[in-house]
């Protein structure tokens, strides 16, 4: 890797939400740093997703700060967010796309209507626009669908395509949101392996939410090698993927667990051996 | 007890303030052109069809109504003189906005309540682009613009329908009708019959996306909002017109 010294992409204080009496996220620290995966497991209500929506300023904290590429985001106003969303890529829990827009239009949209840049355009010409729009949805192999609107795809395949959506500016930071929740065991790994590829040949730092335990391990233990074009099993020792992906493990809104994949494995916390008990 | 206040009071500034933003952005960049251009097909063109129906109608059954309280004063000949003053302040706007309020103010909130619950509108602000912005304003331009437009069409052809039952059933000749409808209306019928559906247009395009954005809690929500929509902005139509009213009745 090219930079020496990893610089914190993500961090969180000491950060708390409630939304009325039910307490979301309590007191939860981390840090993210550049070139890293983080993988973060929780059951539904967990407070995982509330947390991405933290890290990308669509909630606000009630407690603590936020800093994003090492600014402070916690209090700042929607518009002076939108520079910062744009270095984030994210991937919603049912891929968030836009009904109203075919899959083309969808993954233009944030090289077209970013506030963040003079006149609403990225200041790319529309035939530029084009084919990043075609090399994006060509990497998660859905070029063939470029006129089909959202409804019209399968559940795996609008997430595919929500992942295009994501990376199509080439986001430094990239945050996953259930990648695989509710799709089949085939389709949840063809997922992960996008998301390892697109760790892998973009070198962006990931943010991963996800309540199966076996896409941590997919993620922590595979590489893409862009020379086969499949996922191989990555050495553990040395400067494999393996010592870049850490995880964190929440329940009922605190972090119960934060460290290695050695360190998950050996825990003798009861929740987090929950989450162990489902391995395959 | 002031807890049984709160909750409105505090719906009522969340619903100032996103009037305050769409406003706001009228006047700020990007503008997002086509989806108003979009929005004034879709709520215009698309409510033609059931507002030229209802203001042909209740051009017809006014004249019919009226016919017989006209009558015994021998007066039917007047009759386009009624039709024309209660269609042009009154019915006109009032029953055009019903109708916009029921088609395109439902439409608005269910559209924006399912983009809320599928997570399309956090994905619409992690993206880059303010979903008031692009979603409200060009909503409220639309309907504000296309309410009065639709409601000339709809005087104009409740017009009509009141001629037909006059010159049908009443046998009152075309320039007897034609003749006291024009001269019945005055500038101040005019500005008060545009002035309310422009207001009303307002009223509906807000209250709509205010519901839809403020969805929670999956398809019934979605469902609920859109009632909520339909319900207040049709409360809110009869109230002003009555205040509009109020002020130009004086200005005689």
């Amino acid at each position: 890797m090219a930079d020496s010294t990893p610089q914190s992409v993500l961090r969180f204080e000491h950060v708390s939400v409630s939304f009325g009496d039910t307490v979301a996220l309590n007191d939860v620290s981390f840090e993210l740093k550049t070139g890293n995966t983080r993988i973060i497991y929780g059951a539904a209500g967990s407070g995982k997703s509330v947390m991405l929506k933290i890290a990308l300023g669509l909630l606000k904290p009630n407690s603590g700060k936020v800093f994003v590429f090492g600014e402070d985001t916690t209090n700042l106003k929607e518009k002076d967010l939108f520079p910062i969303r744009s270095k984030m890529g994210v991937l919603f829990q049912e891929g968030g796309l836009f009904d109203s827009m075919t899959i083309e239009d969808n993954v233009a949209y944030p090289l077209e209507n970013s506030i963040a840049s003079p006149n609403g355009k990225a200041g790319l010409p529309e035939d530029q626009i084009s084919t990043r729009v075609r090399e994006a949805l060509r990497f998660v192999e859905l070029e063939q669908t470029l006129a089909k609107f959202p409804s019209e795809l399968s559940g795996g395949m609008r997430r595919r395509a929500g992942i295009a959506r994501a990376m199509v500016n080439e986001p430094p930071l990239m945050l996953y949101d259930s990648p695989t929740a509710g799709l089949d065991p085939i389709t949840a790994n063809m997922i992960i392996a996008l998301i390892v590829k697109a760790r892998d040949t973009k070198n962006t730092t990931s943010a991963i939410v996800t309540h199966r335990y076996q896409d941590g391990q997919l993620l922590a233990n595979f590489r893409y090698n862009p020379e086969s074009g499949r996922l191989e099993r990555s050495e553990k020792n040395g400067d494999g993927v393996c010592s870049r992906t850490t995880f964190m493990v929440f329940g009922e809104g605190r972090l119960v667990f934060e460290g290695t994949q050695d360190e998950l494995d050996r825990s003798t916390d009861p929740y987090v051996s929950k989450f162990k008990a489902v391995k395959p | 007890m002031l807890d049984f206040f709160k909750r409105p009071i505090l719906a009522l500034q969340d619903f100032f303030i996103l009037t305050g933003r769409a406003l706001r952005n009228i006047f700020r960049s990007p503008h997002y052109t086509d989806d108003i251009l979009l929005q004034m097909d879709v709520i215009g063109v698309g409510s033609l069809p059931i507002v030229i129906l209802t203001g042909g109608f209740s051009g017809a059954v006014m004249a019919l109504q009226m016919s017989r309280a006209l009558a015994t004063y021998g007066a039917t000949g007047q009759v386009g003189q009624i039709v024309a003053i209660t269609l042009v302040r009154e019915l006109g706007p009032v029953l055009s906005a019903l109708l916009v309020a029921g088609r395109s103010g439902s439409g608005m909130a269910s559209e924006l309540g399912s983009m809320k619950v599928t997570e399309q509108i956090d994905a619409m602000r992690a993206l880059g682009t303010d979903p008031i912005q692009k979603l409200v304003t060009p909503r409220l331009l639309a309907t504000a613009i296309m309410l009065p437009l639709l409601t000339i069409i709809s005087d104009l052809i409740g017009l009509v329908g009141g001629f037909l039952v006059a010159s049908i059933m009443l046998n009152t000749t075309a320039s007897q009708y034609w003749n006291s409808a024009y001269r019945a209306l005055v500038w101040n019928d005019l500005a008060q019959g545009l002035l309310k559906p422009f207001v009303f247009g307002m009223v509906i395009a807000l209250v709509g996306c205010f519901y839809g954005l403020r969805t929670s809690g999956g398809t019934q929500g979605v469902g609920l909002a859109t009632t909520k929509a339909v319900v207040v902005a049709s409360v809110w139509i009869f109230v002003i017109t009555f205040f509009i009213t109020q002020i130009f009745v004086n200005q005689q």
